[in-house]
Parts: C-alpha cells; structure tokens; sequence
C-alpha cells in the first residue's frame, strides 16, 4: 500500500532533523517501502472497537511528593555539553526560516 | 497607533491560550527546585537536562493544583487522563519532545464570569468558555547573544532553569469580543489562580503567560475569519492593545482586498504594533503519541470532592456578596477583591467588633482604596505586611462613627498607624486629639473669634453668607481640628445671625 | 561455575575477590580479540572494588550476596563515571553522571563491575553489527555473529569472561543471542525491573534482564535487580520473592503449552527437532503438553517494528549536539548543526528506525500505523491472557534459527528483524520469558528453547527453566568450542 519516494523519506528525515545525503535517501526509500510494506499487513486485522495498549502491564496514578532535591552533579552536568559557556551551554544561531 | 480602519471596525472573535506556571515547590516530573532568577542552569538535574536513561515521576501537588484550577473555572475532571509526548526540536526543549497532554486533558468544558465596567461604572458581566486545562511542562531560556533578540544573533545560550516547571494550559473558547474583554479575562484568570494560590500569576517573571488568537469578521452571524496568533504581550493591557490594534488591521486590510495570514505576530511594546514572527513551517506536524514513561492518572469522585471543599471563595462570588450583602459598589467591590490578601483584609476589619458592634464595610473600603493603598503603593507593600492590623482599621472606622475624632485627625494619625501599628484609641489618648464636643467650650470660643472679626461679623450679617467657612476655618485653627465640626456649625449659626 | 559456587569458595577462603576478579581480567585478556565482547574493561576499578570485598572478608563482616561477583555490564545501562556509549558515536564519550537503578543495585549487592559490553547501536538490531565499534563474535563460532542487541553480554558469558552478565530486552535482546551463544537469558514482566538509567529505546517494551550460565544465576541476579523503584513511575510496586526458592519444585500436573502456528515459517529442523525432544522431556517430568492458539501471534513483528521506532524517534530526539554526546559544527545555525550531527553520529540501523518511527507517528499515517499496531497490541495481549487460561508456561523456541553468519543479514533489514518473530510478542503483551539452551545443530551451534510466563510468574518460569535445565544437562553434552571456556577452570 506504502509507496515510499525519495521525497516522502526527505520529509520525514527533516521532521527527524536528519541532514542525509542523496544516495542515502535512495537506499532508505527502498528499505523503508520493504519494511512499511509487511508493517502494512496489520491493516487486514479487524480493530473495530480494540482499545489501544500503551503498556502491557498498566500502572495508575504513580506519584512523587513535592519535595525539593538539589543537584550535586550541575558541573558534570554542564560539562557534558560540547560547549559550555560559563553557567550556560552554548549553540550556534538560531535561525527561524 | 492604531491604524485607523477608517470606519467601525469589524467585529473581533478573540480566544486565549493561558499559560499557569503552578506554584510547586519542585519540577512537574523531578525533584529539581522551581525558584525564578537564580544563577542559570543551577535548577537542574539529570532529568531536566534530559540525560540517556531518565525518566519522568509525577509531582502529586501539581496534580493537585491541575485538578483545583479546573474545578475553579467550573470544568469536568476527566476521571481517566494520560500524557503524551509532543515532538519538535528546539534547544530550549531537552528531549526535542515536551511532555503535555494531548487527547485526554485533566479538565473540559469550563466557563469563567468576566465583569467589565465602563466609564460610567455600569458593570456588565459576560459568562467566557474554556474548552479544556492541561498540564504539560516549561521549556527552558535562551539568551541571545551579540543582539538582543533572536533576529540578528550570532549564537544563543541556554538556560534550563525554567525547563520542566509545571504548566497548566488553559484554553478559551473564542467567546471574547474586544481588547478590554481579552485582558479582563486573562486579568480574572489570573485572579482565581492567586485565590487558589496554585500561581504567582507574575506575568513579568512569566509565571501567567497569554496567547491570543483573534480573527474578524464583519457582523456576528458571519463565519469566523482567518485567526492570527498574537504573543508576547506581559501585561494585561499589552493585551488589550495588542487585540485592538490586530482589530484595526484585519479590519483595514480586509477593507483595503488584502488577505489574512495565518501566522503568529508578536507583539512590541516599543512601538505599539504586532509584526509578523513568521509564516507558520508548513503546518507544524507535532506527531503526539502517548508518553510511555508515565501511567494514565485517574481522579476518583472522592478524590475530586475533597479537593472542590479545600477550595477557597472565589473572586466572582466574593465581588457579589460584596454587592449585594456589604451594599458596596460593583466598583469598590471589584478593587477590593482584586488582590486576595486585600479582600481578607477587608473581611477582617469589617467582621472585627468595637464595644460588640462592626464598623460600616463602605467607611473601611474606602480607606482601604484610598489612604491605604497609596501608601502600600508607595512603599511597594503588601497588605499582609502592614502594622495596623484590620482591627486597628475598624477601630479607626468606629472612632470616627462614635463621633470621638474627626475624618481629617483620623487622617492625621494614619501614617503613625500604617508606619507603626498601635490602636487608634490610645493615639488619640495620647495625642490629645479627641474631638472637643463640649457646647460650652465651643460657646466660649465663638465668642471669642467674633470679637476679634468684627468686619467679617458684620459683612456676614449684611448677607454674606459664605463667610461662616472663615470662621468655621478660624474656629479649627484655634482647636487645632479637634473640634466637633457639627457642633462647631451649629453654635456657629446661631452666634452669627445674633 | 556457578555463583553459589564461587560465593561458597570465595567465604571458605580458598579463592581471594581479587584471585576471582584477575581470574576473569585474564581471560578478557585472552579471548576478547577474537571475541570482542567488551566496548571498555574496568579493570583498575574492578580489582579495587575486589580488594574492598576482601577487606570486608577480613574484617569479618556479613558479605552480601554478590560480593566478589565479577559481572559484565551492557553498554546501555548507564554506569557513574564510567563512559555509558550504547555502541554509538552520539555517546562515544559520554560520561554519565548518574548510576542506573540496576547496576547501583549490583554494587551495592558487593558485584563488581568488569566492564561494558557492545551492543546493537542503542540496542537495535539483532546481531550487534550495527555497533558503531564493530560486532562481536559468537564464542561457539568466530565467523557467526552473536545475536542481539545484548551480543557483547552474551559473549561474554559464554566466553567465560564474567560470572554473569547484565542485558536489555525490548523485542528478544536477551533471550535471542542467549539461545545463540548457549546461556541462559531472562526478561522479566514489564515493570519487574527498573529502567531508570537504561538508555532507553522502545520506553514501553524495554526491559533490563540477566544473562548467565544457569537458570539458579539468573533467579540470583534477578532477586537483586528487581523491585519498586521511586525513580521509574512506570515500575512495578509489587514485592519481590526470593527467586532462589523453589527452583527445585517437582512440576507434576504443570501445563505447558504449545503454541499452535507458531513455528511454521522459516523454522530450522534441527530447532524444531530439539525442542519438540525438550516438550519431551518435560512431559516425562509429568507436565501436561496442551496445545493453545495465539491467533495474533504472528503480527507481534509488525507491530512491534511500528510500535518500537515510533517510541525510538521521540527518545532519540534528544541527542541533538546540545547538551551531551557529539555535535558536528557544521554549517550555519543550531538547526543545520543538530541535523549534520544527527546524521553523523547515528548509524543506518538507528537512522532507519527513527525514519520508520517518525513516518508512523506523522500526519496521515499516525492511525493506519500507530494507532493500528497499538489496537493489535491488545490482540496480542487478549491471545495470551486466553492461552494461559489453559497453559501455565508457553514453550517455543526462543529463535527460528541458530547464530547466522556475520554479513549475511546485513543489507536486508526486513530478513533481520523477521528473526524476532518469536520473542518479541512477550514484550508486546509485557510478559516474562527465559532462553535456555536446549541442544545443538548440526554445526555445533546452541539452540535455545524459550519459556513465557504470565504476568509477574518469574518464580513459575525459573522453576521450569531449572528443573529442565538439571534434567536436560544440555551443557554438559556440548561440543566445546575453542573460545569457550570450561566451566570449572579453576
């Protein structure tokens, strides 16, 4: 039922954030209309009224108190970024299209 | 500078997306702290940094306060929601995805009353929808660096501080029609949240945040235009301004052939105008799916119950009973209750017994809108932290009313009082202020004042009237204020026609 | 050898922590350039976390269960201060923090951590080819791969270079490359186990699990790692049994069932033979074989493989060149920067997925994908809840076939992931399942049956897996391969 076209994998690579090049679009346009296309077999199942699962074995209502614990690991923390700018973490600019 | 359409403008179809920062004292789904303004990225941990291998714990107090903000704006609570994962890639987003609540929000179908009063004081009250109330969390802060907003920037820092703070969503149904509306809304939710005590609602700190979407259209029965999304405006009348000035513009443009947009304008307070932020990427695809770290939450009848009796009185229904119980104006009663530690306050002094009787509600609204508040104005206070407590107020009320002092020495001794608590009888006491109603003591003044003005007796009694005022003047100089103005007038009177 | 084993010898004084833990170094030492099961070696850390078991053995003190235990570590399980890479350059340096639930709860059991081990890249795949630090090899055959995503752990176990092993299990991770390299292989109930600080992959099937050399090790590891955790709301708040108990139980009147349709597609003779010999030795055991239906049994691999990328595409947005792991400058702006960074740092394999997730997850698929395969999900879990109406464990073979060789699969990822046909439904419906080997093919590779339990019924599963296992005595009939090591060496 999937066609999928080198487009279509574009689309979805940008709403993924994923800069691919040509040829691998290619490749993964022809895998992914493989793979969606035995995925599309569910589509014979008959759901009518089925409620979804989201986790097989379901919890309710699971909570934590309000309760404030301070961090001791903040400097590893900002030292995990690959450009730490004092108290901050530092990214290239933010372009809006 | 609202662009004139010309004519009248069109008719406004307004709708609000308020963002309730609650008042917890962690992150929504970790142990974080919520404090605003600290050094950045201080209010962090492995789960707001959205490390590998973390996961999401609900706080039982947002819960809570989500649950009771919806009961406050009359919504139904869902006796089964969930959350969901809303996907896109921003750097103040740690996991590219914000956890909120998709398809089975916390509360529906909701309405607040919204009172608007023109400038005749007539009030007129307009019943607003609210379609649902969700929660979700913060994103954190970008600084932009080498400009001061983001056109323009060489690079960006960010600040997670502020990212996983507790969000309540709530949406509007698009029943407002003006600016005014608009900001009264925002200004009334606003309100309930402070009464509740679930938000700051500090629209600086961005705890209360609004966005508007608003179309026109040229009557009432014709469709819904194109809707503009407005944002950025931190402060009620921002809002206001924004929405009238957005009217102005469909409603010119429209006229003028030209299409509405659909995109998103933010407003500048610089120059008073919307501008395009940008056209919207292509439709935003969000792809929501339910979030698997966290089970569903359901609010049993009980559970809700007991939450709708912690609930306080709410604004509207204090703003009535004000009217119709405490006989003030729908004016006052609006001031009052605009701040909840006012409107308490006022309670307090009004329900507080001097010599086993209560002092009259309109006598200790009026100090409080005007002495008082001038003062906690200009000295940045709450009411909460002021000396003289209501009971002080309405003993102040009932010195007046007892016809002990004056209105002008219970001015007097009000900065005393405001500056250092004490109780008014004894300042009096103390001050020697106490109004002098003995006739005999006026008498012998009056005789006095009229012998020494002669002239002025003698123009009074040829038919100028107006000069009782010097001799009533006179008469306080010498008294210094203390004596009982009527008294004072009638001995006057009668002294004076001979 | 088994821990009680080394545990007794390690209290008797006749071996020191630190003899144990140099004992298992040196024969990393020894096989791992052939077999390369580990992505890092503590081994500093490892023999002074030994040495303060054995000052605790001195001082007299009560040890705790594991104490002395060298244990291997999946790379996706984040460790404190030792580099956590789930086999991806994203991570290649990462550094976390933090300690997950699972291995905080092994050192504080007195385990001691030997190293971490490849994987699948991020834990998808089935072969941990698509490591970005190169596969590993099946200890039994150095030309086959191990299986996977937990190859490296698997490896290591029947490689002899840990006592046991720590892997993760979201459609057969464990239970596949333990019947592929002849150990035993559990994955717990859904929420048995805590997740936090598993990298997470599919957040609603993944689940942490041990890989050992008996079914007794894996009940031993198990009893340590499983239980409440504040920290994972999604965890289950149900108190953990002493797993060790019971594993003895004689199994009269057990019902083991058969899953009808399920072995007919691509199914080797040799793992057909062997484990219709196990339902054999089972029933002489005085089990009762029935025959049960899973009509939906067989769309468990399309529903997971939407399921599975879509949860996949939202946890992996977060490796963004922003906050930890690489970030290629590249270009101008923060978006080229994460897109290059992105493209960069993910191999194909997980490139693949995130695409497949976000395609299922898009506007205008979401309820033909989705929302579909979440609705069969609930098929699937109604056809067991009906099959253990009349079964108290399921029994099939854990794979379709034994360890393939390296490459074979590799350019089609369709044939890849049809090999998970018979695990992954249990991570759909939530439940337990064990591997545990059950013979040999004609080239001498292990086979593995696998057991599915109800909700929660661990202590059901272990005690088949284990009166099996001491009748069966598979191991003790292998054909030895050169990189394994005896299971006595000492």
């Amino acid at each position: 039922m999937s066609r999928i076209t080198p487009a279509d994998v574009r689309k979805v690579a940008q709403l993924a954030r994923l800069d691919l090049p040509e040829e691998r679009i290619a490749t993964y346009s022809d895998q992914l209309e493989t793979i969606l296309d035995y995925v599309a077999h569910l589509q014979a199942v008959d759901t009518e009224g089925v409620p979804p699962t989201t986790r097989a074995v379901e919890v309710v209502n699971v909570t934590r108190a309000d309760r404030v614990s301070p961090t001791q690991v903040r400097e590893e923390l900002l030292d995990l970024a690959p450009l730490r700018e004092g108290d901050f973490i530092r990214v290239p600019r933010i372009i809006v299209s | 500078m609202v662009p004139s359409s010309g004519q009248n403008s069109w008719v406004a179809v307004i709708g609000l997306e308020t963002h309730v920062q609650l008042g917890t004292d962690s992150k929504i789904f970790t142990a974080a702290s919520t404090a605003f303004g600290d050094t950045p990225n201080t209010h962090v941990d492995p789960v707001v940094f959205g490390l590998p291998g973390t996961l999401p714990v609900l706080n039982c107090k947002v819960l809570e306060y989500a649950c009771k903000a919806g009961l406050a704006i009359n919504c139904s609570i869902a006796t089964h929601s969930k959350f969901d994962r809303k996907q896109y890639f921003y750097p103040d987003l740690p996991k590219n995805y914000q956890i909120s609540q998709y398809d089975e929000p916390i509360a529906t179908d909701g309405w607040i009353e919204i009172e608007v009063i023109d400038k005749d004081g007539q009030s007129c009250t307009r019943r607003i929808g609210i379609e649902r109330l969700h929660l979700e969390e913060d994103a954190g802060k970008l600084v932009h660096g080498g400009a001061d907003q983001l056109a323009g920037s060489t690079h960006s820092l960010v600040d997670y501080n502020r990212a996983g703070v507790a969000l309540a969503e709530i949406v509007s149904r698009p029943d407002l029609r003006s600016g005014r509306e608009a900001a009264e809304y925002a200004a009334e939710l606003r309100r309930i949240m402070r009464y509740l005590g679930v938000s700051d609602g500090n629209m600086q700190e961005g705890s209360l945040r609004c966005d508007v979407n608003i179309s026109v259209r040229p009557d009432e029965d014709a469709p819904f235009g194109v809707k503009v999304e407005l944002k950025n405006m931190n402060s009620f009348s921002a809002i206001q301004k924004a929405c009238d000035y957005e009217i102005a513009r469909q409603t010119k443009a429209i006229r003028a052939g030209e299409a509405i947009l659909q995109e998103t304008r933010l407003w500048d307070e610089a120059t008073q105008r919307t501008r395009s932020m940008r056209s919207k990427e292509g439709s935003s695809d969000y792809r929501y799916f339910p979030e698997p770290d966290l089970g569903p939450i359901e609010v049993s009848a009980e559970q809700r119950e007991a939450w709708r009796a912690e609930l306080p009185e709410l604004p509207a229904a204090r703003r009535h009973r004000y009217v119709d119980v405490h006989g003030l104006s729908a004016y006052d009663a609006r001031v009052l209750t605009d701040d909840k530690p006012m409107a308490d306050y006022f309670e307090a002094a009004i329900s507080a017994e001097v010599d086993g009787r209560t002092v009259d509600a309109k006598a200790v609204a009026n100090w409080l809108m005007g002495d008082i508040s001038a003062h906690l104005n200009a000295n940045k206070l709450s009411v909460n932290a002021l000396p003289l407590g209501p009971g002080g107020l309405a003993e102040l009320v009932a010195l007046i009313q007892g016809g002990r002092i004056s209105g002008k020495i219970a001015k007097e001794i009000l900065p005393e009082l405001l500056a250092q608590g004490g109780t008014p009888g004894a300042i009096v006491e103390r001050r020697g202020l106490a109004m002098i109603t003995d006739p005999d003591l006026i008498e012998a003044i009056v005789a006095e004042l009229l012998a020494a003005h002669p002239e002025e007796v003698a123009l009074f009694r040829g038919g100028k009237n107006k000069l009782q005022g010097f001799f009533v003047g006179q008469l306080m100089k010498k008294t210094g204020g203390k004596a009982d103005p009527r008294l004072a007038n009638q001995i006057l009177s009668r002294r004076l026609r001979g | 050898m088994a821990i009680a084993a080394w545990r007794r010898r390690l209290l008797a004084r006749e071996i020191s922590a630190v003899e144990l833990c140099e004992l298992f170094l040196g024969r990393i030492r020894h096989s791992d350039e052939q077999v390369r099961a580990f992505l890092n070696v503590t081994g500093d850390q490892a023999l002074a976390a030994a040495r303060a078991v054995d000052d605790r053995l001195a001082a007299g003190e009560r040890l705790p269960p594991l104490a002395g235990m060298p244990l291997a570590i999946k790379d996706n399980l984040c460790t404190r201060g030792v580099r956590t890479t789930c086999a991806s350059r994203m991570l290649e340096t990462f550094v976390p923090p933090y300690e997950s639930t699972v291995t905080g709860r092994l050192w504080e059991s007195g385990a001691v951590l030997l190293g971490k081990t490849n994987l699948d890249e991020f834990a998808m795949g089935s072969s941990t080819e698509t490591s970005a630090f190169g596969a590993s090899c099946n200890p039994w055959n150095s030309d086959c791969v191990p299986g996977g995503s937990s190859g490296g752990s698997a490896a290591a176990v029947a490689a002899g270079q840990c006592i046991a092993a720590l892997g993760s299990d979201t459609g057969g991770s464990i239970r596949q490359p333990a019947a592929f390299c002849g150990v035993v292989g559990l994955k717990p109930t859904y929420g048995r186990v805590s997740r936090w600080g598993l990298v997470a992959f599919a957040s609603s099937l993944d689940q942490v699990g041990p890989l050992t050399r008996s079914v007794e090790d894996a009940a031993e590891l198990l009893n340590v790692i499983a239980g409440p955790d504040p920290r994972d709301g999604t965890c289950l708040d149900t108190p953990v049994p002493d797993y060790t108990q019971g594993l003895d139980r004689d199994l009269t009147g057990l019902r083991v069932g058969l899953i009808r349709n399920c072995l007919e597609q691509g199914l080797d003779p040799a793992i057909a033979a062997s484990v219709s010999r196990a339902a054999d030795q089972l029933a002489a055991l005085g089990c009762d074989i029935v025959e049960v239906d899973c009509p939906r049994f067989g769309d468990g691999i399309a529903t997971y493989y939407v399921i599975a990328p879509s949860e996949a595409s939202a946890n992996l947005a977060r490796y963004d060149g922003v906050k930890y792991g690489l970030r290629v400058e590249a270009g101008d702006g923060c978006t080229v920067m994460t897109a290059r960074t992105r493209a960069e740092g993910f191999g194909a394999e997980v490139q693949r997925r995130i695409l497949i997730g976000t395609y299922a997850l898009s506007a205008g698929y979401v309820d033909a994908f989705y929302r579909k395969a979440q609705q069969v999900r609930t098929l699937i879990r109604r056809d067991f809840d009906v099959a253990f109406e009349q079964a108290d464990v399921l029994l099939t073979p854990t794979s379709p076939t034994t360890a393939f060789r390296a490459g074979e699969r590799a350019d089609d990822p369709l044939a890849m992931y049809l090999a998970d046909l018979l695990t992954i439904p249990a991570n759909l419906a939530g439940l337990p399942a064990i591997s545990i080997p059950c013979g040999f093919d004609t080239a001498g590779l292990p086979i593995g049956l696998q057991l599915i339990g109800n909700v929660l019924d661990e202590q059901r599963l272990l005690n088949v897996a284990h009166v099996y296992e001491q009748k069966a005595q598979v191991m003790a009939r292998c054909p030895l391969a050169p990189l394994v090591s005896s299971n006595d060496p000492v």
